[in-house]
């Protein structure tokens, strides 16, 4: 099977062709035009990675919303399950920047953190 | 009424005026002066919740409001006044400034150097004339991302984004980790305005279509958005009849240009580059009107907000050059000209004397060319697109070598630049 | 709702359309001691016809002989000034040209003048050097013009939002989102049916602009038919203000339309339009790409330095033009005590102080005993508009009442005072905020400020941000809060 993903290292943005076999390991991987093009293909198509950037509700905040991110990327196909989860979390103000929200997130051993400081308001 | 004196007086506390600020400080001010319409500082950036801000700064790729918060507690750790929910109604060419907060009604601030630093504003369904009625569930994509991200309301559940710029892009992800469905994202360029790392996270990871050539031409529904009609165009960007097709939903993002905001500019009689929409500057970043800077989205839309506090770091410490009349007049200027392939090159004249870096953008995307900056330097690029900003700093040894009054920057053929 | 379940309300005159003609008509009634209630489909007063009305108070020079319209025209023109006056509301009183382009069109243009003349309207004939030296951005080829000093412009919902408030000022009722639905007469006494009330009145004024036709065929009498007729209109960025000074029109080339004009409207922003395409529906207010093309050709005409990248906006309307080609001001020959005042087309914004005006003489004609209300105060309360103030009085304002110094909409300068003012006034929506303030009428189009509007009308009228509305229910603008769309979302 062939599959196309486009590099996003740099600006260049090499078409990358990977030739998948039966056990979904990567046959050739040809169209970088530099290694970390290489290193970034095989993991898109080994283990794909997404860092969650969204909001989380806030009570007594100058903001009814406070928004974190993911302090590591996570697998990619766990980001409507990390939606859902978000969706259920309430934190109260203040926060600071960089404060954990959720500690070992979805158990994939990274952190929730707090983007901003948010006071009380 | 209020009267104030500051040294610098910067109008805008994102990303531009922060760093305006911090710098003017630095450089010497004793009274600096941040002036801000919202209740804090950040600016766009604190509706800008998505990561990839600061690779070149910070080599991190932070969130908007990370970003911005590294900037705030800077200037929470120096002197620098700041005056929130304070909307500036009027700048003169004297350098005097009227602003309104409701706690002390009218101020007027003497400055005696000005950096402006309001940022861009989006255009408009108005502005692009898409015909049709009024109905509700249309919204610029700025707008919807505050009201996304700060406010804490969703627009509506199905929606269809017009332009792929990065602000279209993220919006398309916005939307649908929120739980919307985006059903397309169109785009009337052959290819994405945006950076393709958005187009893949944004589009490719949740299976949205990329309809390129296309543009709206209709929106239906009275009372709320129901659908709209979309159509491919011709090179000059008009319908071609019979491509027409009609997609159902309740919400339009409008993601179709920024415009820098320069009312108060014109007001005060600053001199624009009509293709830039911004102020005309020289190296220092001063504008037509003596002791007036401007940096950022409001002097030309950017693209990455390291760029922006570079070049605000630049208009604010020779503000307070300025403010402290340790500006001294340029002994020879030169003016910058827009060549070959080139929209337009900012600053607009330079003085040879000092280090610059010049931000350009290209007309039309090419592939394997040279940069060519005055003949003093050229630089082999492999591909230039329109949505990303080059730079390019020269040296005033460099500079020195240019012959005559003008300093053209274009993009050549590497036969061209070859025969130079 | 069951007819029998409705309210019941007995009034004495009952006017059926919230537009310039009922608006100013209830504001006439309200001099007399009269049980008056007007009734109003939408959610706010001059919503419909009117709202998208050009604005222009014609001089009176264009209405052909022996109409209702010449009638009516220039002593409506002639009561301008003081109306706007007691109603605090602005009135541009910039004159009028009608251009010609060739001589033949000259011909026209004399014409006017004459007819200007006889009629008692101050009119001048120009030379050209005259017209280029009052319009300097006029097309150079111009031949010559008509200038009627007293023409002008006002902003049509404004002046309909402020006769309506006067009028309930001094004790007339406001029914709106109150569509009437049935009306029948049973003798002397007629009774019109809303989704939540039945009222029955001694006199009902039918002012209900495209729909009156309808409504007097409720009644039984189709002594007359309404034809669509709709306009488009292209609004350009306030930073081509005095690029024209006075509207200007073309020789007209129809019988139905005075042409494409270019208009600098009350608030400043110079406008192009409209178009007058007879329509077979009533409802059509899309802009379209074609109709642009037209505009924007024909106003180059006469103004060749136009840019289309300076628009900032666009509506269109839809004109309620009677089959007789005139207005229809009559007592119906069906119905005793039914008042037609219909098919208020062109020149009808001018005409209609003067059409109200007359109203109190038809009732008594009809018999109705007219009191006059001692109390009656014609001005209303005087608005407050930051951005026309000095630098002094705004800070004084902002000492008065701090909501003056918070900003809302930053391209046109309209502060949170006055958006909450014009709320207590009957601001319910956010067009209702920006008709009457301006905020969001601007180059962002609302961009920046929605947010904050709407939050203020959520504040004001006690409600949620998802049931603000653009113009009433069906037009909220955000339908969720946030997250609550997740578990349903495609991710």
């Amino acid at each position: 099977m062939i599959k196309h993903i486009t590099c996003t290292v740099c600006p260049l943005s090499c078409e990358i062709t990977l030739e998948i076999g039966e056990n979904n390991e990567i046959i050739s991987l040809t169209g970088n035009r530099c290694n970390r093009g290489k290193v970034y293909a095989t993991k898109e198509h080994t283990a794909p990675e997404r860092t969650l950037t969204t909001t989380v509700r806030v009570r007594g905040g100058v903001h009814p919303l406070l928004p974190v991110r993911t302090d590591q990327p996570i697998p990619k196909g766990k980001l409507k399950e990390a939606m859902l989860a978000t969706a259920q979390l309430e934190v109260e103000a203040p926060v600071k920047m960089g404060t954990v929200i959720v500690e070992n997130f979805l158990g994939l051993g990274v952190n929730l953190v707090a983007s901003r400081d948010l006071e009380r308001g | 009424m209020r009267k104030m004196d500051v040294d610098v007086a910067v109008i805008g506390g994102g990303p531009a005026g922060l760093a305006a600020a911090l710098a003017a400080r630095r450089g010497g001010a004793a009274k600096v002066l941040i002036i801000e319409r919202n209740h804090e500082l950040g600016g766009i950036l604190q509706q800008c919740i998505h990561h990839g801000f600061g690779l070149h700064r910070f080599k991190a790729e932070l969130t908007g409001p990370e970003y911005a918060q590294r900037f705030i507690n800077e200037v929470r750790e120096t002197d620098i006044d700041v005056l929130l929910e304070t909307m500036v109604l009027e700048v003169s060419n004297q350098r005097t400034i009227y602003a309104v907060n409701s706690r002390e009604g009218m101020l007027e601030i003497s400055a005696k150097a000005i950096v402006l630093a309001m940022g861009c504003r989006e255009r408009t369904r108005g502005a692009l004339r898409i015909p049709g009625r009024r109905p509700a569930g249309i919204f610029s994509a700025g707008t919807a991302q505050r009201y996304i991200n700060i406010d804490g309301y969703i627009p509506g559940k199905k929606a269809v984004i017009l332009g792929s710029g990065d602000i279209g892009l993220i919006m398309a992800r916005r939307l649908t980790l929120e739980g919307a469905k985006v059903e397309a994202v169109v785009e009337i360029l052959p290819y994405a305005a945006g950076l393709a790392r958005n187009v893949v996270q944004c589009l490719e990871d949740f299976g949205i279509p990329l309809i390129l050539q296309f543009t709206v031409i209709e929106v239906h529904g009275d009372e709320r958005l129901e659908a709209v009609t979309i159509a491919q165009v011709d090179e000059q960007w008009k319908p071609i009849p019979g491509t027409e097709r009609t997609i159902e939903c309740d919400t339009l993002l409008l993601s179709v240009g920024l415009i820098p905001e320069n009312e108060l500019s014109n007001g005060a009689g600053v001199q624009l580059d009509p293709i830039t929409n911004g102020p005309k500057v020289d190296d220092t970043m001063m504008t037509s009107i003596p002791g007036i800077f401007a940096c950022g989205n409001v002097l030309h839309v950017h693209d990455l907000v390291d760029n922006v506090s570079k070049e605000a770091e630049r208009a604010g410490s020779f503000a307070a050059q300025y403010a402290l009349q340790q500006l001294p007049a340029a002994a020879r200027r030169v003016k910058v000209t827009a060549g070959e392939n080139i929209r337009y090159v900012v600053p607009h004249e330079v003085s040879l004397d000092k280090p610059v870096e010049f931000f350009m953008r290209v007309q039309k995307p090419q592939e394997d060319v040279v940069l060519d900056v005055g003949g003093l330097r050229s630089v082999k690029k492999q591909f230039v697109k329109p949505s990303e900003m080059l730079n390019i700093t020269l040296t005033p040894e460099v500079l020195s070598q240019l012959s005559g009054d003008t300093l053209t920057v274009r993009i050549v053929s590497p036969k061209e630049a070859g025969r130079q | 709702m069951e007819r029998e379940a409705k309210t019941k309300k007995r009034v004495q005159v009952a006017i059926v359309g919230g537009g310039i003609v009922g608006t100013l008509t209830a504001r006439e009634l309200a001099r007399y001691e009269l049980d008056v209630l007007l009734l109003e489909k939408e959610a706010e007063v001059g919503w419909g016809t009117t709202k998208a009305n050009s604005g222009i108070v014609h001089a009176g020079i264009h209405e052909e002989p022996g109409t209702l319209k010449a009638k009516y025209c220039f002593p409506g023109n002639q009561m301008y000034p003081k109306l706007c006056e007691e109603l605090d509301v602005s009135f541009r009183q910039n004159g009028i040209l009608v251009v010609a382009l060739s001589e033949e069109e000259m011909d026209t243009v004399r014409m006017y003048y004459q007819r200007g003349l006889k009629r008692g309207v101050p009119v001048r004939l120009l030379t050209r050097e005259e017209v280029l030296a009052q319009e300097p951005n006029l097309n150079p080829e111009v031949v010559g013009a008509v200038f009627a000093p007293e023409g002008g412009a006002v902003m049509p919902f404004e002046l309909a939002a402020a006769a309506m408030e006067n009028a309930v000022a001094n004790g007339v009722q406001l029914m709106v989102d109150s569509p009437v639905i049935n009306a029948w007469a049973e003798g002397e006494q007629k009774y019109l049916e809303t989704p939540t009330h039945v009222i029955e009145a001694d006199v009902v004024i039918n002012a209900a602009g495209l729909f009156a036709d309808d409504i007097a065929r409720m009644f039984g009498d189709d002594s007359f038919s309404i034809l669509p007729r709709k306009g488009e209109e292209y609004l350009f960025d306030a930073q081509l203000e005095g690029m024209v000074h006075s509207t200007l029109f073309p020789v007209p080339r129809s019988k139905t339309s005075k042409g494409i004009l270019v208009i600098p409207t009350a608030d400043g922003n110079l406008m192009i339009g409209p178009t007058s395409d007879d329509m077979p529906v009533k409802d059509d207010i899309g802009t379209t790409a074609e109709a642009f093309e037209r505009i924007f050709s024909e106003s180059r005409r006469m103004v060749p330095g136009l840019d289309p990248r300076k628009i900032i906006t666009q509506f269109a309307g839809v004109r309620a033009a009677s089959d007789r080609g005139d207005f229809v001001i009559e007592f119906s020959p069906k119905v005793p005590g039914l008042l037609h005042l219909a098919g208020i087309e062109s020149p009808g914004l001018t005409a209609a102080p003067a059409i109200a005006a007359d109203v109190p003489k038809m009732l008594q004609e009809y018999g109705l005993n007219l009191v006059p209300k001692s109390g009656f105060e014609p001005r209303r309360e005087k608005v407050v508009r930051f951005r026309l103030l000095s630098r002094e009085e705004q800070d004084e304002l902002i000492r008065q009442n701090p909501a003056y110094g918070r900003m809302v909409c930053r391209c046109e300068t309209v502060t949170e005072a006055e958006i909450v003012d014009a709320i207590k006034r009957g601001a319910r929506t956010l067009d209702g905020v920006k008709f009457r303030t301006r905020a969001g009428a601007g180059r962002c189009q609302s961009g920046f400020c929605q947010p904050v509007i709407m939050s203020i009308l959520s504040r004001e009228l006690g409600i949620p941000m998802e049931q603000v509305s653009k113009r009433g229910a069906g037009t909220e603008q955000v339908n969720f809060k946030a997250k609550e769309l997740l578990g349903k979302g495609v991710c």
